[in-house]
């Protein structure tokens, strides 16, 4: 049974749509992620799963129950938030406490769900602690147990790892997928971070102005995204769009090789392109070029392999090829792709 | 609990608004029911001839207490002194404010000793320090006076001399000054903390922007921290203007409104007026006559606020 | 401008502040303990004594006049106006931060509009609706009526300070579990307990301040305040018991600077986070 089921809800601010019209069905267990930019209606939509705001039109069901109406106080959903918005007042313990007292769990069940959660995120160190003596990470991790403890039917995160450095991050990202495979508790994660989103989703929406996109696992979206929007969304960096008339072409950076690496007996598109900058970036050039003779000055990139044979140079003309399957047609006036 | 599709119970949205309004009504009706009927009150107090004799509104007289106000030299006066004495006070106060909140905002050794040595004058209730000034002041045996004889201010051969005395309560414009001093010294510290508050606020790359870019200790004070402040500035100087204009403790205990009714204001008129002269009626008549201008001073205020948030 | 040259400037600024602010209690102070002849003799420094101290004015303060009974009740009136302010002004605030939407969020300037009606101008029907309720001439007549000059102002300072405590906390401690009447008690108030800290200076100070409310119900001096109190008993007609007034002026003044003195920065950072949330407002 889908653990969560939007069904056709619509959230209006005034005249403005914030959510218009958005169909979700989670599978048990799956980490969804929700991908857009701000003002996609991302955190509108995750802000009415977990009961912040409600819906002006449309259905909410967890777990076949529907929820619109009910306070987040009766819903069964733990969150994250951006700022893990941790009590500053509390003890690292009394916040992970705060839930289970909250709840009316009875006590005797206390020290075995918080010895649970804090040995899952390794924090036992920091029980005693203030917030705000903890680092970006640790908070995050007390954010997480929090959560966990109260063994909730979904999980939501709103963009949990923008609040953590560079270096960090990676690492963060790598253990939250971790943690959620072992809980194996549905979720539902809130991103503008595509990179983000492809390492961590099992499946993941696309939304931009309140609708969804397109959805589909990481692979789909990367391979066949179904419109402009997401073509270009998807991919860092981001997928070439070059307009041919009528439609528009694209192929992802990693497509285009220098023509004299073409292989023999294969069909595919050519592009005559000026170099206009050279990024050495340790295991790969990127090579930003337009289309000579066209009055686009649109740029081109491509990502060159660092493993010798000569570089373009800024200022040439270089021709770069990709083959026919690597190129994807869109339609110019709806976006949409076009078979 | 299955809902239909249909039926939108939203019942969430309004426990919050039902709280809201739970929370809010204790503090609004007190409000309503302490001010809001006392005002009313007030106002048809000052449209009937009640007095204390025959203390009820049954005969209104519409705008009589109002018009014979116009006509009284008394009261056109204490209107005059009461807008006076409001301008010099907040006038010097934002002054010395704005100064004594550039020194607080630094970190000095004893801070808090001085702290608590600046913070005396709020300290004191207002009759209190009124009383204190009334000694500190007094025309015989004030050590002011002793002390600017002793450095040839005062007394035979001095500057203002050759008199021992200056009569700071019993002169007008001396008296108006010493009404415009005590306010300016109860206040100071108040004004200070709000002035203190925005002064703090300010992000300190600001100052440090303008160090870099050669500016010195005058330019940052007129051009960065003031302008910085004027919202603050502004909501400080109506709420004292606000206290000032309607506080009669300080004349009452200090001039008496004296000499003569040299520095008599709205308030102590209106409450000479209404308990020692018995006219109920014109006392609220002199105390509404307050309003239409804090009105307008409120109105000014909140618009050169504004203003300036926008800039 | 060099280095000294600064420093004299800042603490000859200083010094010449706090001089200004201390004086009255300084004369105050050495007042108290002259003798009649000493003070009343125009010619002598008043600085020193000739002859001696004496106590005896101090004594009298406290022997011969009510000002125990004026100190009792000022103190039982401030407990009782800051316990019914809190009451008041703290629900409300977080109503009006949290609660209300857009209009709740500018209704911080709308409180300041409730000074323009001063005690000044309501004092006279005050009276009346005081006197209706049985309560004139007693102190319970200043607690009823006190909060009108204190709730409005602790109101917007709690405002403010509610405003800056961020949403994101109520709400996490929604989906904890808790109502939102849960999240008030448990996560908003216990952070704004800084805010109430200076709430219970301002309203301990505005109803201490207070002179017209007193002077216009109180006759009996068993139920008088000190504002008028003191006035009223060491006062009679044109002659001033100075040394008795000034122990009094001293007494009341010094624990109550000590006091907000300790407060001072707890004090501006309350108006700092109610200035910060006008400013977003």
């Amino acid at each position: 049974m889908a653990v969560l089921r939007v069904e056709n809800v619509k959230k209006y601010f005034g005249k403005l749509a914030a959510v218009d019209g958005v169909n979700i069905e989670t599978r048990e267990g799956e980490l969804f992620a929700l991908l857009g930019s701000s003002g996609s209606g991302k955190t509108t939509l995750m802000r009415m799963i977990a009961g912040l705001e409600q819906p002006s039109e449309g259905d909410i069901l967890i777990n076949g129950r529907s929820v619109v109406g009910v306070s987040p106080q009766h819903r069964n959903v733990a969150m994250v938030f951006q700022s893990y918005a941790l009590y500053p007042h509390m003890s690292v313990r009394d916040n992970i406490l705060f839930p289970l007292k909250s709840r009316n769990v009875p006590k005797e069940q206390w020290e075995q769900k918080v010895q649970w959660a804090i040995s899952i995120l390794g924090i036992e160190a920091l029980l005693d602690r203030r917030p705000t003596k903890l680092s970006g990470g640790e908070k995050q991790r007390v954010a997480l147990a929090r959560a966990l403890v109260r063994d909730p039917e979904l999980f939501l995160f709103d963009e949990p790892l923008s609040a953590l450095d560079a270096q960090v991050r990676n690492i963060a990202r790598a253990e939250l997928r971790d943690l959620q495979k072992r809980t194996g508790i549905t979720t539902v994660y809130v991103t503008h971070d595509q990179v983000e989103a492809l390492g961590l989703a099992d499946r993941l929406a696309v939304m931009s102005k309140g609708r969804i996109s397109q959805v589909g696992t990481p692979q789909e979206m990367y391979e066949s995204p179904a419109n402009l929007f997401v073509a270009s969304f998807i991919g860092n960096p981001p997928m070439n769009l070059i307009t041919r008339g009528e439609r528009v072409m694209g192929i992802r950076p990693e497509h285009l090789m220098l023509q004299r690496n073409k292989p023999a007996d294969v069909t595919g598109v050519t592009l005559s392109l000026r170099i206009l900058l050279v990024e050495f970036m340790g295991s790969e050039y990127l090579v930003y070029g337009c289309e000579e003779g066209s009055e686009h000055q649109r740029q081109i990139v491509v990502r060159v392999e660092h493993s010798g044979g000569t570089v373009p140079g800024q200022g040439d003309v270089m021709e770069f090829f990709a083959s026919k399957q690597d190129v994807k047609y869109f339609d110019k006036s709806s976006g949409n792709r076009l078979p | 609990m299955m809902n239909d599709n249909t039926v939108k119970p939203v019942h969430f949205v309004d426990q919050d608004r039902r709280l809201g309004w739970a929370m809010l009504s204790p503090a609004v009706i007190y409000i309503v029911g302490f001010i809001g009927v006392p005002f009313v009150l007030a106002i048809l107090l000052s449209f009937s001839n009640a007095t204390v004799g025959n203390p009820r509104i049954t005969d209104l007289v519409g705008f009589a207490n109002y018009v014979s106000l116009l006509h009284q030299p008394i009261f056109m006066t204490a209107l005059k002194n009461s807008i006076l004495i409001t301008f010099l006070t907040l006038g010097i106060l934002l002054v010395l404010a704005t100064i004594l909140s550039e020194l607080l905002a630094i970190e000095f050794r004893y801070k808090k000793i001085f702290q608590t040595l600046l913070i005396l004058p709020w300290a004191m209730p207002v009759s209190l320090a009124a009383i204190a000034w009334l000694w500190l002041l007094d025309s015989q045996f004030s050590p002011i006076d002793w002390m600017l004889t002793q450095i040839g201010i005062l007394g035979p051969g001095g500057l203002l001399g050759p008199v021992r005395h200056l009569y700071y309560l019993g002169r007008d414009m001396l008296a108006i000054a010493s009404v415009v001093t005590v306010n300016v010294w109860r206040l100071l510290p108040l004004a200070t903390v709000i002035v203190l508050a925005g002064r703090l606020s300010i992000p300190q790359d600001r100052f440090d922007q303008a160090k870099i870019d050669g500016a010195g200790f005058f330019r940052i004070l007129f051009r960065i921290t003031i302008p910085a402040l004027m919202p603050v500035l502004t909501v400080a100087m109506l709420f004292t203007a606000l206290v000032v204009f309607g506080d009669m403790t300080t004349v009452a205990l200090l001039t008496r409104g004296g000499p003569g009714h040299a520095s008599q204001i709205l308030p102590y008129w209106a409450f000479l007026q209404g308990i020692q002269g018995g006219d109920l009626a014109g006392g609220a008549a002199v105390a509404l006559f307050m309003l239409p201008i804090l009105l307008v001073v409120a109105i000014l205020a909140l618009r050169i606020a504004y203003r300036s948030q926008e800039a | 401008m060099n280095k000294s040259l600064r420093n004299f400037g800042f603490y000859g600024a200083l010094l010449l502040f706090t001089l200004f602010a201390v004086f009255p209690a300084l004369w105050g102070v050495i007042t108290v303990f002259k003798k009649s002849a000493d003070l009343y003799t125009p010619t002598a420094d008043p600085f020193l004594y000739h002859p001696g101290p004496t106590l005896s004015h101090l004594t009298y303060l406290f022997t011969s006049t009510s000002f125990m009974t004026f100190a009792m009740n000022s103190i039982i009136i401030g407990v009782c106006v800051v316990a019914i302010t809190l009451l008041l002004s703290v629900p409300a605030a977080y109503a009006l931060a949290r609660l209300s939407g857009s209009w709740g969020e500018r209704s911080g300037m709308a409180l300041f509009l409730v000074y323009l009606i001063p005690p000044t101008l309501l004092f006279l029907p005050m009276y009346q609706v005081v006197t209706f309720l049985g309560l004139a001439d007693s102190i319970w007549g200043l607690v009823v009526v006190y909060p009108t000059i204190t709730v409005p102002f602790c109101t917007w300072l709690l405002l403010g300070f509610f405003k800056s405590v961020p949403d994101d906390l109520d709400e996490a401690a929604m989906i904890d579990g808790c109502s939102r009447f849960g999240a008030f008690l448990r996560i908003a108030l216990p952070l704004a307990l800084p805010g109430i800290g200076a709430c219970v200076v301002f309203a301990f100070s505005l109803q201490l301040s207070d002179y017209i409310y007193a002077a216009t119900f109180i006759t009996s001096t068993s139920a008088m305040p000190i504002s008028v109190g003191v006035p009223t008993q060491l006062v009679r007609g044109d002659v001033f018991f100075w040394q008795s007034l000034m122990a009094a002026d001293v007494i009341v003044a010094i624990p109550l600077a000590l006091g907000y003195g300790l407060l001072f920065d707890k004090l501006v950072s309350g108006f700092q986070s109610a200035g910060t949330s006008a400013r977003n407002a």
